[in-house]
């Protein structure tokens, strides 16, 4: 299956409702790829806050996270969308409200990550680059984060999953995207099993793509800490996913950490 | 503890060039373990101290403390002159802050027992990166003198290897190699060859003693080598529970120990 049949000719349902998912897939991509955007930067940003030595920053990067964790990414749409405008008359985009609250939820979870991977360097680290009289800034900016980046990966490709997924929320406020045009399909009569099953397969391609671009992105990190790559259990000669691994091997992948 | 050091006054951010370390009534507890107990101990500038004792003695923190790694509990520390926990700002007495203590550092390196590489950047990176960054040298001449120095840790040909590939005796030449090119007035040896292999003990060993036999450099060793202790340092202090227990030159600490517990202790050390 690909993505290109847009304009082809396709007999029947699939034909009628290609052209409507591949605009709601490109909708949906967008918002991924923003509320992705957004949530990183923020997860950075709160996760290093978290870590303040300032008890005041702390606290704001703790009841930022407990907020957004707490609440419901719905809930915080509505406001974002409908309850804002009353309190301050400013009407968002409604695209942009949508990233807005992907990224705004999701940067809550991801700045627990990086907090987590942050403190998995070993302090060891740390010490070392005190006695070598880095800045803080460089301790962080040279020493931990680069090192704490590989850890944030694989916790991180599940919340950019979690976004993906998230985005059909969007369909609430009438963004186009993917769920809402299905939806439209279905209410004007296209066969149901058939624009579902196009639905469920189309989102799996996302999230799947979104998977194998963090493992690249992990492994390239990992190469440059000196470790091997997803799955590579520690060993370097050990390239995931290319091997053809017999039964007997694969549980010595967890045994040999 | 901020009113306890102003009461002590003016002592405390005194330059005296007489000594380059100085503990006076050093007190450190981790909670309700007291770890040192109103130490008071000098070193000259050049000196090479070594201190041993039984493990929990305190020793490592003594290190620790003078690397900044560890605040004291009460007491002070001084190194040249400049007290590691509090600073003179407009005729006031103040909690040290990080320039303050960035000040002090430039004068200090220290090596470590698990050598502390950094993973993310190769040999060469690993000692350029911090003059670079931190004391602000050129980049081709950090690299210039790094090369120097890992030609006289013997590494020259690992300047481009990531550390994970180097052996432990290899990696603790290049922390170092690493902590030299900061050119520190103190180095802090703490337990630099209790990770090694056996046989790649006397290859770090002989390196150390090299440059402990060069330069002006102070040294402060904690170690569990006695041979070693004897061959470095003109001076050894014996710890027991938070207290110096014996001073003096290592013929007469390792011949002849006048204290039942370093006689104990050296009984102990040798017979293992």
């Amino acid at each position: 299956m690909t993505i290109s049949p847009c304009s082809a000719e396709l007999p029947g349902t699939l034909g009628e409702a290609m052209p409507f998912l591949c605009e709601g897939a490109v909708i949906t991509l967008q918002s991924t790829l923003g509320g992705s955007l957004l949530a990183i930067a923020i997860a950075l940003l709160v996760g290093l806050m978290a870590m303040s030595g300032h008890a005041w920053v702390r606290g704001v990067a703790r009841v930022y996270m407990e907020f957004f964790r707490g609440t419901s990414v719905l809930v915080q749409l509505f406001w974002i969308f409908y309850a804002m405008p009353i309190l301050t008359g400013f009407q968002l985009d409604k695209s942009f409200a949508g990233i807005l609250a992907l990224g705004l939820n999701l940067g809550a979870y991801g700045s627990e990550v990086v907090r987590g991977a942050v403190q998995s360097v070993p302090q060891g680290q740390r010490e070392a680059a005190i006695a070598l009289n880095f800045s803080p800034y460089h301790r962080m900016r040279y020493v931990i984060l680069p090192q704490a980046f590989v850890g944030m990966i694989p916790p991180m490709n599940n919340l950019l999953i979690e976004l993906l997924k998230a985005t059909s929320l969007l369909s609430v406020i009438t963004v186009a995207d993917l769920t809402y045009q299905g939806r439209l399909l279905v209410n004007s009569g296209s066969d149901q099993l058939i624009v579902f099953a196009l639905l469920l397969l189309i989102y799996f391609l996302f999230s799947y793509l979104i998977t194998l671009i963090m493992r690249f992105v992990e492994g390239r990190a990992a190469r440059m800490v000196g470790r091997g790559g997803p799955g590579s259990g520690r060993r370097k000669d050990r390239r995931w996913s290319r091997r053809p691994v017999s039964p007997a091997e694969t549980p010595s992948v967890e045994g040999a950490r | 503890m901020a009113t306890e050091a102003s009461t002590r006054n003016d002592s405390s951010v005194r330059t005296d060039p007489q000594w380059m370390i100085r503990f006076d009534k050093v007190v450190k507890r981790f909670g309700d373990l007291t770890v040192l107990r109103e130490l008071d101990f000098h070193v000259r500038p050049g000196e090479r101290v070594t201190l041993i004792g039984p493990s929990g003695s305190g020793k490592t923190t003594i290190l620790r403390l003078l690397m900044t790694l560890e605040r004291v509990t009460s007491g002070t520390i001084e190194v040249d002159g400049q007290c590691l926990s509090h600073m003179r700002r407009g005729g006031e007495l103040l909690p040290a802050d990080e320039r303050h203590l960035r000040q002090i550092r430039k004068k200090i390196g220290m090596v470590f027992q698990q050598f502390n590489l950094f993973p993310n950047m190769n040999v060469l990176r690993n000692i350029t990166e911090a003059p670079v960054r931190s004391l602000g040298v050129p980049r081709e001449q950090a690299e210039e003198k790094a090369r120097e120095l890992l030609e006289m840790v013997g590494l020259a040909d690992k300047a481009l290897e990531h550390p994970s590939r180097l052996s432990g005796g290899q990696q603790q030449r290049v922390a170092i190699a690493r902590a030299l090119a900061m050119e520190p007035e103190v180095l802090l040896l703490d337990e630099v060859t209790s990770a090694l292999d056996p046989e790649l003990v006397s290859g770090v060993q002989d390196l150390l003693r090299d440059i402990a036999h060069r330069g002006d450099l102070t040294l402060l060793c904690v170690t569990h080598e006695m041979r070693f202790a004897k061959d470095i340092s003109d001076r050894v202090l014996m710890f027991d529970q938070g207290q110096i227990v014996e001073d003096g030159p290592p013929e007469q600490i390792f011949s002849a120990p006048t204290h039942q517990r370093t006689r104990e202790f050296l009984q102990a050390v040798l017979n293992a």
